[in-house]
């Protein structure tokens, strides 16, 4: 079973079911088919050609088409499951815990479930990833194993086809020319066919006219295009290929930036704007009061001096000055800043005025830079407001002692000592947001709260993809590819005329039928062809008939 | 006249003429009978192609104007974007009407996109301003491509719906029987959909809830329509109005669900009478329509419209967002349901090459795979954006 | 027969490449988060702050080479932070001798508050604020406290996160003082 000969004497592969040479059929299934499966030409696709060793099993698993489909639809399933539920990079929760009970709380038990099977963050499971894999194995399989020897195939096209392989195509014609010289015939059709753009060969009496072989290969290439974009998103596993942090920095501050080692970002001002339209009935829906119109980070970008290590500042040097928005990432040797979130008004600057609390007589006024406290505020001679303690996230006493949950001045708190005319040793005083608490009795002085500055937070995400280029070009080929495989198509039309001078004809197309008739409508009228068959058209009929 | 409300006749004309245009699709394929009628026939289609023709442009007019009129692309909500997939899905049939010249897909198409743009008109159709990540030329590329290829891949069930009404024999109880009449009960409830937004918004309805989220906060909503199912923990708070039937448990969305239930029932209704008043199930009453229809060349209209509207539909719903995701968002893909659902159409549309291609796929089951891919794009038209939250869920 | 048996190492060949290529993806995206971090053995990052009181002074990683370093990173809101830091102080007057350093990093916070937070506490060892998180950011540090043990060659020899004992803060500083004292 290693050759197939054909009565012609060509050697054909195994597997093989029309002969490359002459195109008759040799397979049992082929001589019984009215038309011949002409996908891939007749050629042997290599993986039927044998199956014997575990490599050869594997490699015909993955070349089978039916295992490819399958595989794009078991990948189409596995990612619509993960659209159920939102996934856990959606939600706003960082620990396993806290996961688990945000699906149990939202989606009850059945989101409870959901996070339980690992589905809530589907497209990182390791099953997902060997779905993806397979499916990219069985595309380069697939074309390898097939485009090989359809290559093979197009380039030893013969031009003249046995009988049997002609009246086996779906469109075909014999008999004699209506009228006119029938030694012209064959010219004739060449110079019809050139016209229409048609690549015509002749080998005596024979006739071969192509065009648009070049759109066989469309699928071939947008397969490669394709393994050279998944190749591309492997990639960025790839140490140092992909960066991808987030960070937080506050007006006024100046911030390592993570990921991007020796560079600091300034975030000079935060801006947010908004539309001032009338409320619109979508927005009235979904409860939403002003539509935002633009978040910006004024940043600052520095880098640190070429020797210099982590924790020195000085000898910044500036590199780059943007608005950070939405849409338009500051941009900087391959790393991109992207503006993702935000806080408004963190309190950043307190005011007090020391005053006296039965005439109501202010000394002067207090302000603390809550980013800078000082010790003391000395506001004249006689009178200054010591800093003893300050709290910025007062969270209550514990053993005397304010204590304070985190760094953010979100509910600051100080311990002042007010040195007046009247009270040189000094008054001390707790004071917190609407609570003041004298530890030595009533004081005669306090700390009028006046009012407060506040800054802006600005959440940045640093991005460096270097697999971005490889991704495009795997893109682009795709959609060349795709693009030359759906908007091309390989037409050819087989002429013989026969020692009495009658024509036998046959034409095939890979797609779009309907063109290929309309050339052979033209050619027909031209060089007065017998009428062409639709064979399939036929065969419709006859079952249609039969279903009736 | 301000240059919206010029917008808005535009489209309203564009909708008219669709309506006429279907008729005389209908006449220009019904008119059968070999005593020289073909003729009439193939008037009546010249002068619905013409009619359907003059909708499309007033439909462009519409979207021009308004465009001009916001400043941006049309398509940021989901009125905006409904309404301009309908426009696409007459253009890409114009477009398969001049290569094929097949009068009775405007039988199918036509009535298609007026569903379509009814569906779209049930949303506020103010212009709604926007957010800044749509504040980009990728906003215009992206969507507008997009939506042309599903337009154009729409077109496949088009042909694929025609294909089955004549190949679906409605006399014999099959399986195929069942799901065609399933499909046009389906085109019943949007009808129903929009009969019931309609009246229930003629009778000035409205009733205020208060209720409790999932997170535990109370918030505030208005039912335009008797609400049959309450919010989690609701309370009415517009008196002599309906109290909901059922209570639902925060994850679902009541509101939403009470609307889906009055278009089954309107839809259900309406469909139930046409079956009493005819005695005939709707796909006897559209079969003997078709029978001048070629399946063969049927088969390949919708062969090539799949291959004309995948690459178009790679390029706008995954290259450009890809690109402007990149931008935007400094990631290309991010895993957002629309962004899935968009990857799972593609895949579908491949699976269906690849059927075709390799296991010979063709007539009715290649029918059935270009209504179900026209399925996967309404369930991301409708599902995706009202049901599951994400960033695309603009309405 | 050459041919077939040719063909059939090119098809093993290829088959080999893409299942390696699927297992280094799915192997790399499971452990992804634990690659990128400062691990054991690595060589520790050099930084350099300037201390707390004096001005002048400024502590440089590769300086103390040859020495034991107790980096511990810290914030005034971090209780169990606040816990440790008398143990340390201890501990560090018995180890200063034998060649083994303590820097405490204060987190982004205004002198003000460090020092009076150091004082209260009345510990006794070097401090410094990280003003831009620079030095934290290049040891990955996001839950406080976190202790980095850097032994005499300047690598890392142990990573603690979270409150540490004043014996184990004994042992740990016992590990990664310079043999020779």
């Amino acid at each position: 079973m290693e050759k197939l000969i054909c009565v012609c004497g060509h050697e054909n592969p195994a597997g093989t079911k029309l002969c490359g040479k002459c195109g008759r059929p040799l397979t049992e299934e082929a001589k019984e088919s009215k038309i011949v499966d002409m996908k891939y030409d007749g050629a042997a696709i290599r993986s039927k050609t044998r199956n014997k060793s575990i490599v050869d099993k594997v490699w015909n698993f993955f070349s089978s088409v039916k295992v490819g489909i399958a595989l794009i639809i078991i990948n189409l399933v596995a990612a619509s499951i993960g659209t159920i539920f939102p996934q856990e990079f959606y939600i706003s929760v960082s620990t396993e815990a806290e996961k688990a009970a945000y699906y149990e709380d939202t989606y009850g038990s059945i989101g409870k479930l959901y996070y339980e099977l690992g589905l809530s963050d589907v497209y990182n499971a390791w099953w997902f990833q060997i779905l993806v894999g397979m499916l990219a194995i069985s595309i380069i399989v697939a074309s390898i194993d097939r485009g090989i020897p359809l290559h093979r195939s197009l380039k030893n096209q013969r031009v003249k086809r046995h009988e049997s392989f002609m009246k086996r195509q779906r469109v075909v014609a014999e008999g004699p020319v209506a009228n006119g010289d029938p030694a012209q015939t064959l010219n004739m059709i060449e110079e019809k066919m050139k016209s229409l753009k048609y690549k015509v060969r002749r080998d005596g009496n024979a006739l071969l006219a192509e065009r648009g072989r070049f759109s066989r290969y469309g699928p071939y290439i947008n397969h490669c295009g394709l393994i050279i974009f998944l190749a591309a998103v492997m990639l960025r596993l790839v140490p140092g290929f992909y960066v991808d942090e987030s960070m937080w920095v506050r007006e006024g501050e100046v911030r390592a930036v993570p990921g991007m080692e020796g560079y600091f970002i300034e975030n000079e001002a935060f801006i947010l704007e908004l539309h001032d339209n009338e409320k619109t009935e979508n927005q009235e829906l979904q409860g939403v009061n002003a539509v935002a119109k633009n978040f910006q980070t004024n940043a600052k970008l520095y880098k640190q001096a070429e020797d210099a290590v982590p924790g020195q500042t000085d000898n910044l040097e500036l590199v780059k000055e943007y608005s950070i928005r939405v849409n338009h990432p500051l941009q900087y040797e391959g790393y991109s800043f992207y503006q993702m979130d935000f806080r408004m008004n963190e309190l950043s600057v307190m005011n007090f005025q020391l005053t006296n609390k039965e005439t109501g007589e202010a000394l002067g006024p207090v302000s603390i830079d809550l980013t800078n406290p000082q010790d003391e505020y000395i506001i004249n001679e006689q009178a200054k407001v010591e800093l003893l303690g300050y709290y910025p996230d007062f969270s209550g006493f514990e053993n005397g002692e304010p204590q304070t949950l985190t760094p953010t001045p979100n509910n600051p708190a100080f311990i002042f000592k007010m040195t007046t005319p009247e009270h040189p040793d000094g008054e001390v005083s707790f004071v917190a947001i609407q609570q003041t608490i004298e530890p030595n009795g009533d004081n005669e002085y306090k700390m009028a709260f006046q009012g407060v500055e506040t800054r802006n937070m600005s959440g940045l995400t640093v991005h460096k993809d270097s697999s971005i280029p490889l991704l495009a070009v795997g893109g682009a080929i795709f959609m060349i590819g795709v693009a030359i495989g759906s908007y091309w198509n390989h037409r050819r039309l087989w002429v013989e005329q026969l020692e009495d001078g009658t024509i036998r004809l046959a034409a095939h197309t890979n797609k779009n039928w309907f063109g290929m008739k309309k050339d052979l409508d033209a050619v027909s009228e031209y060089a007065k062809l017998p009428k062409y068959l639709d064979q399939s058209e036929e065969i419709e009929e006859k079952e249609g008939d039969s279903a009736l | 006249m301000s240059l919206i409300d010029l917008s808005g006749n535009f489209l309203f004309i564009a909708f008219i003429a669709y309506l006429v245009g279907t008729l005389l699709f209908g006449g220009a394929i019904k008119n059968t009978k070999p005593d020289g009628a073909a003729k009439r026939a193939d008037n009546w289609g010249k002068l619905a192609i013409i009619v359907t023709v003059v909708g499309f442009l007033a439909h462009l007019a519409y979207f021009i104007t308004r465009w001009i009129y916001t400043g941006h692309a049309p398509v940021s909500n989901m009125f905006e974007f409904t309404t301009a997939f309908g426009m696409f899905i007459i253009g890409a049939f114009i477009l398969i009407y001049y290569m094929y010249r097949i009068s009775a897909l405007g039988l199918i198409a036509l009535p298609v996109a007026i569903l379509i743009i009814g569906y779209a008109a049930m949303f506020p159709s103010e212009a709604d301003p926007l957010v800044p990540s749509l504040q980009s030329y990728w906003l215009t590329i992206h969507v507008i491509t997009a939506a042309m290829g599903q337009s154009i891949l729409a077109i496949s069930a088009v042909a694929g719906l025609l294909y089955l009404l004549k190949a679906v024999d409605p006399k014999s109880k099959t399986k195929s029987r069942f799901w065609m009449e399933a499909v046009l009960y389906f085109c019943f409830l949007v009808v129903g959909f929009i009969l019931a937004t309609v009246i229930f918004k003629g009778m000035g309805y409205e009733a205020n809830f208060s209720y409790v989220n999932a997170q535990g906060k109370e918030l505030e909503i208005t039912y335009n329509m008797p609400a049959v199912f309450g919010m989690n923990d609701y309370t009415l708070l517009t008196d002599g109005k309906m109290e909901p039937l059922v209570e639902m448990p925060p994850v679902i969305n009541a509101k939403k669900l009470t609307t889906v239930f009055w278009s089954f029932v309107i839809g259900s209704v309406v469909y139930l009478l046409v079956r009493l008043i005819s005695r005939k199930r709707i796909l006897e009453m559209l079969h003997p329509l078709v029978q001048k229809v070629n399946l063969n060349l049927l088969d390949e209209v919708g062969y090539r419209s799949v291959l004309i509207g995948f690459p178009v539909f790679t390029l706008g719903a995954l290259v450009f967002a890809m690109i402007w995701a990149q931008e935007a968002w400094g990631r290309y893909w991010g895993w957002d349901p629309k962004e899935v659902w968009a990857l799972i159409t593609w895949l579908f549309y491949a699976a269906y090459l690849h059927l075709r291609l390799s296991k010979g796929w063709e007539g009715k089951k290649s029918a059935w795979l270009a209504l179900i891919g026209f399925a996967i794009i309404l369930f991301n038209l409708i599902v995706v954006n009202l049901v599951i939250a994400g960033l695309h869920s603009y309405a | 027969m050459d041919k077939k048996k040719k063909r059939s190492i090119t098809r093993g060949v290829v088959l080999i490449v893409l299942l390696a290529a699927i297992v280094y993806t799915v192997y790399t995206s499971a452990t992804k988060e634990k690659v990128e971090v400062l691990q054991v053995g690595d060589k520790a990052p050099d930084f350099e702050l300037v201390d707390l009181y004096e001005g002048d002074l400024k502590h440089r990683l590769s300086d103390y080479e040859g020495k034991g370093i107790f980096l511990n990173f810290w914030g005034t809101w971090c209780k169990p932070c606040k816990k440790e830091m008398p143990a340390m102080s201890n501990q560090y007057a018995i180890y200063k001798d034998q060649g083994v350093e303590v820097l405490a990093v204060n987190i982004a916070q205004s002198e003000f508050e460090v020092k009076r937070f150091i004082e209260s506490l009345d510990v006794h060892f070097p401090v410094a604020i990280d003003q831009t998180k620079s030095v934290m950011t290049a040891y990955n540090v996001d839950l406080l406290p976190a202790t980095i043990l850097i032994n005499p060659e300047g690598n890392v020899e142990k990573i603690i996160t979270g409150e540490m004992s004043e014996q184990q803060i004994a042992s740990y500083m016992e590990s990664i003082k310079p043999e020779q004292e």
